[in-house]
């Protein structure tokens, strides 16, 4: 059993003691070697970091493309790719296609899987008919398809091993996230928080697909996989009923709370950590109570499913600030003690710290300084209000009422980010986060339910903070301090994936399709290339052949390209005003192609 | 099959088998009319309001339309129209009808989509699913949060693509008539 070090203090390295003998120790193994890619999010602890340095901070500036691949398919290409030994896999939006590239030769195609979907499904997702990527284990790469079924996939042929239905696509359930591998399991969410989908968390066994077992957001304790006494909330027993006492009648069976986003995994903690999304439907006054467990943060035990601990960090929400993006989890030093820390970039605008084993809150700050709708969390542990955020009136949709347009809330829906993946590094201690800097009004209203079809109740309008017009920010946060220590402008919101490397440097991708390169201290531009379109996807980077390679998926669309293809406009601007804010659509049309940048040959 | 004839501001409630019936009905006054020669300004024809009936709004040829006062007020319809839109069809028509990185610009669709087109593509969804694309837009008719308001929708879209209102929310606009709030409350159940 190797013994890993764990040193505190600056440059301090965060790795995992292999103790636990039923980490999938293949998976486990994978993710410690820098050359491959063996999950979505690069390692359990979602840190989206390298440990390649042969593109460094001094040479990065002379990147050149090494190889292309086109998907063959248009739409928001989300996620990456895996590499595992010599073969990448590259997966696709909607039908989902999945290919299996040969890296030590022309990178041709080994084998290439196209599932037979209804396309009645496109319709009901949401935003886009996007997919953030596969998972590998014992032999299998695994699809979450936009019909919601799971398929094992035999990674040497492609051969369908086993295929499961999780959802049902006419009550609106679909698939859009990344399967996790984890020990003899692989866990998958579903999405429908705009269709009224009671949302869960699913475990299902690697072998034979077989369910073991599955935590629903809202519901019966039973059906939350809760304990009454044992499952804490900052500490304290959730208590009986703990979902069911927040909201009215059967609301929750219509619920939302959906797990469309990233799972993180502590082996020597045995726990999974994820966040579930908005309340169904986004007309607040129709559901009263907290809502619970929407916007909440599960931390469970991945062989049981039950819940060890929650925090719910938007009760009762009222602008669609879903929690469900990622959880970084990184050992560092706080007041000169080693800490077990879960960091999470929440919709709501709020960086998030907290003790990943009890659920200790210990940081909850703006990082983005024009957020609006709290003054902040209440950090008093006596107060009743502890580690609840203090909602100013004026940006309430709840209270200013259904049917009154709420002007000028702070984020958008689209929060100050979305799903797409934060970034750290042990070297600096820093995160690394594509930022959206886009406000909003918001005007509730009363809908009526129908299986299958959506259940929203809200409109929007969007545009730049007053005053401002870049619409993103690529951000370095100190997690300790809950302070933002550089800020890149970005003329649209940053939607990609970041990617932190050993060699001092960071990369992400615009949505006019550059991918970037910048100085993990400084924050300083090296390097950018424009790709064929615009990026929603996660930056990646594995070796083969002694050389050091960085890939990225370009393809618009996600919400991005919903809600800023046209541009957004100023609010204040008047009846007949042309112009606005820059379009996307003047920067980039709808494309399909991974790009592999690499050193130019000696 | 029979033809129901309804006042104008009167919404049909949701009953599938209504909602063809007015369908049937307008798409067959539509054609009637279309026949007599018209400066066309958009899909249903010159979109100028000649009357009125309970703050509802009709064009020479009996098509819902909107009316937009010199100081810049809306009509009840259009303004009702922006608050729909923006609710259920912005998530893939992107905002104000201008489209997104794949749904089309309703505001174009509409310089030559007739009413009666309107409603049937609204009611029944479509699908585009070839090698090279896949898009698929929803049924409607049988949510209410979309069927009650069908009007709304097309007169708010109309006047975009018309360039009557531009990509604001309409600042002031008429009042909601009582005829209009007891149709709502029928279709919509609540």
């Amino acid at each position: 059993m190797r013994k890993l070090l764990r040193a505190t203090g600056l440059g301090a390295m965060a790795v995992f003691t292999a103790g636990s003998a039923w980490a999938n120790d293949e998976v486990n193994r994978m993710s410690q070697n820098p050359a491959e890619w063996a999950m979505p999010a690069g390692d359990y602890a979602n840190t989206r970091y390298s440990k390649l340095k042969q593109i460094n901070a001094s040479n990065v500036g002379k990147l050149q493309v090494a190889w292309t691949f086109s998907t063959g398919v248009l739409r928001g290409h989300e996620g990456g790719p895996l590499i595992i030994g010599n073969t990448m896999y590259v997966h696709t939006p909607f039908p989902n296609k999945v290919y299996a590239l040969d890296l030590a030769n022309e990178n041709k195609i080994i084998w290439s899987y196209e599932p037979k979907q209804d396309p009645n499904v496109i319709p009901v997702m949401c935003c886009d008919t996007v997919n953030r990527g596969l998972a590998y284990g014992d032999g299998k790469v695994f699809l979450h398809q936009a019909d919601d079924k799971l398929v094992a996939l035999n990674a040497r042929n492609g051969n369908v091993e086993w295929s499961i239905a999780n959802g049902d696509p006419s009550k609106g359930q679909t698939g859009t996230s990344a399967p996790l591998v984890v020990k003899d399991k692989v866990l998958v969410g579903t999405s429908g928080g705009e269709f009224g989908v009671q949302c869960s968390m699913t475990a299902y066994n690697i072998k034979d697909g077989k369910q073991a077992w599955k935590a629903y957001s809202e519901g019966p304790d039973d059906q939350i996989l809760v304990d009454a006494e044992k499952t804490t909330a900052l500490g304290k027993p959730v208590g009986k009923d703990s979902s069911l006492k927040t909201w009215e009648g059967d609301q929750w069976k219509i619920g939302g709370g959906c797990t469309w986003g990233w799972v993180a995994y502590d082996p020597s903690l045995n726990l999974v950590y994820y966040g579930s999304g908005n309340p169904s439907t986004w007309n607040p006054k129709q559901r009263p109570g907290d809502n619970k467990w929407s916007m909440t943060i599960f931390a469970r035990n991945p062989d049981t499913g039950m819940a060890k601990w929650v925090y719910q960090m938007t009760p009762h929400d009222e602008w669609d600030y879903d929690g469900v993006n990622e959880m970084i989890l990184t050992d560092q030093s706080i007041d000169g003690k080693a800490r077990k820390l879960l960091t999470h970039f929440d919709r709501n605008g709020l960086g998030y710290t907290l003790d990943r084993n009890d659920g200790e809150l210990l940081v909850a700050q703006k990082y983005d300084p024009k957020v609006n709708w709290t003054s902040g969390v209440d950090m008093n542990k006596n107060s009743p209000t502890y580690g609840r955020p203090k909602v100013v009136d004026e940006y309430s949709t709840d209270k200013q009422g259904e049917d009154h347009n709420n002007k000028g809330i702070c984020p958008a829906a689209l929060g100050s980010k979305d799903e797409q993946p934060a970034a750290y590094s042990p070297d600096t201690q820093l995160f690394y986060v594509p930022t959206n800097h886009v406000c909003m009004d918001y005007e509730p209203f009363k809908v009526s339910y129908t299986a299958g079809q959506p259940y929203v109740g809200a409109t929007l309008s969007m545009y730049p903070p007053p005053g401002e017009t870049n619409m993103g920010n690529f951000i370095a946060w100190d997690g300790k301090t809950g302070k933002i220590v550089w800020s890149n402008k970005e003329q649209f919101s940053v939607w990609s994936g970041a990617l932190a490397t050993a060699g001092g440097v960071v990369f992400y991708g615009t949505l006019e399709g550059y991918l970037k390169a910048v100085d993990a201290k400084t924050g300083k531009e090296l390097y950018k290339f424009k790709t064929p379109s615009g990026i929603i996807g996660n930056v990646t980077t594995y070796e083969q052949g002694g050389k050091q390679y960085v890939a990225i998926l370009s393809g618009v669309g996600g919400w991005a390209g919903i809600g800023l293809a046209a541009g957004l406009t100023d609010p204040t601007a008047g009846l007949g005003a042309v112009g606005g804010y820059a379009a996307l659509s003047n920067y980039t049309a709808l494309g399909g192609t991974l790009t592999v940048f690499s050193l130019p040959k000696e | 099959m029979d033809i129901i004839i309804r006042a104008p501001g009167q919404l049909p409630s949701i009953d599938e088998d209504n909602l063809l019936r007015v369908i049937c009905l307008v798409t067959a006054a539509t054609l009637l009319v279309a026949a007599g020669g018209l400066a066309f300004a958009d899909g249903s024809g010159d979109p100028a309001a000649v009357k009125s009936e309970d703050g509802k709004y009709f064009d020479k040829a009996g098509n819902p339309t909107y009316k937009i006062g010199a100081d810049g007020t809306v009509d009840w319809y259009t303004y009702s129209g922006y608050r729909r839109y923006h609710s259920e069809c912005h998530v893939c028509h992107g905002p104000d009808g201008m489209g997104s990185s794949y749904a089309p610009a309703l505001k174009d669709s509409l310089k030559t989509m007739s009413y009666g087109d309107f409603l049937s593509t609204v009611a029944s969804g479509r699908k585009n699913v070839t090698t090279s694309q896949e898009n698929v837009m929803p049924a409607f008719g049988d949510n209410p949060n979309v069927a009650c308001y069908m009007d709304d929708l097309y007169i708010y879209l109309r006047a975009r693509a018309n360039d009557a209102v531009g990509r604001v929310r309409p600042a002031k606009h008429e009042d909601k008539s009582k005829a209009y709030t007891d149709a709502e409350t029928s279709c919509m159940g609540h």
